[in-house]
């Protein structure tokens, strides 16, 4: 949506407009939708979040500065609402003030198996796909939320920030730390060859 | 394609002046340089380096790799359940757009 599609909706929505109303929900749900989902890694927490999202922002419109687009600044309240949840849920995880540049020891890649070479369909089975999902819920949230932004919805470097309420450079940084970690994962996995019960027919 | 081995030649006189060091000086511009946002300089370096380490050259591809595999995640739908749930609770329902018939799969 461009910045001046944006404003006309934005006058309409602060007019207390329902069929503005109706078309914000409408373009942007499932897209928050999914954000929660990779956030929470659940539907019942997805839902809610996803109500939440609307309803804050139904309340807050009178305060959006159109300097934002409308759609970041959904996916704004979106991940707040689905950081807030999961600092409820896994408060040892989510620190609000987890340092920016963390130890590297962490990130130094100790997995050297090449696994671009394998064939295509190994890569994208269901149960490969099924661990990448798993992967990503098992980042911490603060790198979960950049990743999921960043790879997942195809964000900018830059919406990413104004989105996280981040800076480029905190972006980058975490951003870096989650695909490393992740790649690390994937190596793991397809080091260990198909599962048997799904191995190809030769 | 390449093969894992293929570049072996390169590492037997390698390894053991292996350098950690110039690995972990790599390590904070992989990501720009998978993204193609990489300064030239930098990016030059970069290669020649991953042209002599084989540890390297395996970590930019498979995070390379990564990163395509996850732009290729298909993402999961917003159920029309839930959609219907949220024009309720959102006091919308007299704008709940044409329902998609026969879209079963979205039901999950
Ligand atoms: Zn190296």
């Amino acid at each position: 949506m461009s910045k001046s599609d944006d404003a006309a909706l934005v006058t309409r929505l602060q007019a207390g407009d329902q069929a503005a109303y109706a078309q914000l929900v409408e373009e942007n749900a499932s897209r928050i939708y999914r954000l929660a989902l990779r956030m929470v890694g659940n539907e019942t927490d997805a839902e809610d979040i996803l109500q939440e999202t609307f309803l804050s922002a139904f309340k807050a419109i009178d305060k959006f500065q159109t300097r934002s687009s409308l759609s970041t600044w959904l996916y704004r309240i979106a991940t707040n609402a689905a950081l807030m949840r999961l600092r409820r849920k896994e408060p040892e995880h989510v620190s609000v003030d987890e340092p920016i540049e963390s130890d590297d020891g962490d990130f130094m890649p100790r997995q050297f198996f090449d696994f671009c070479c394998l064939p295509e369909e190994d890569l994208l089975r269901g149960e490969a796909r099924a661990e990448m999902t798993r992967a990503i819920e098992d980042l911490s949230p603060t790198l979960r939320s950049v990743f999921v932004l960043r790879d997942i919805e195809g964000f900018s470097t830059e919406e990413t920030a104004e989105a996280l309420d981040l800076s480029i450079s905190a972006v980058k940084s975490r951003l870096m730390r989650a695909r490393l970690k992740l790649r690390e994962r994937l190596s793991i996995y397809f080091s260990q060859g198909p599962i048997v019960s799904e191995s190809r027919k030769p | 394609m390449k093969k894992p081995d293929e570049h072996d030649s390169h590492d037997q006189s390698h390894e053991h002046t292996h350098d950690k060091d110039m690995c972990r000086r790599y390590l904070g511009s992989l990501s720009d340089y998978v993204d193609g946002t990489l300064g030239d300089e930098l990016c030059e370096e970069l290669e020649a380096h991953i042209s002599v380490c084989e540890n390297c050259r395996v970590v930019v591809d498979t995070l390379g790799k990564t990163v395509t595999l996850y732009h290729q995640l298909p993402s999961p739908e917003l159920p029309d359940a839930v959609k219907s749930r949220l024009y309720t609770v959102l006091d919308l329902t007299a704008y709940v757009p044409e329902s998609r018939t026969g879209s079963e799969e979205d039901g999950q």
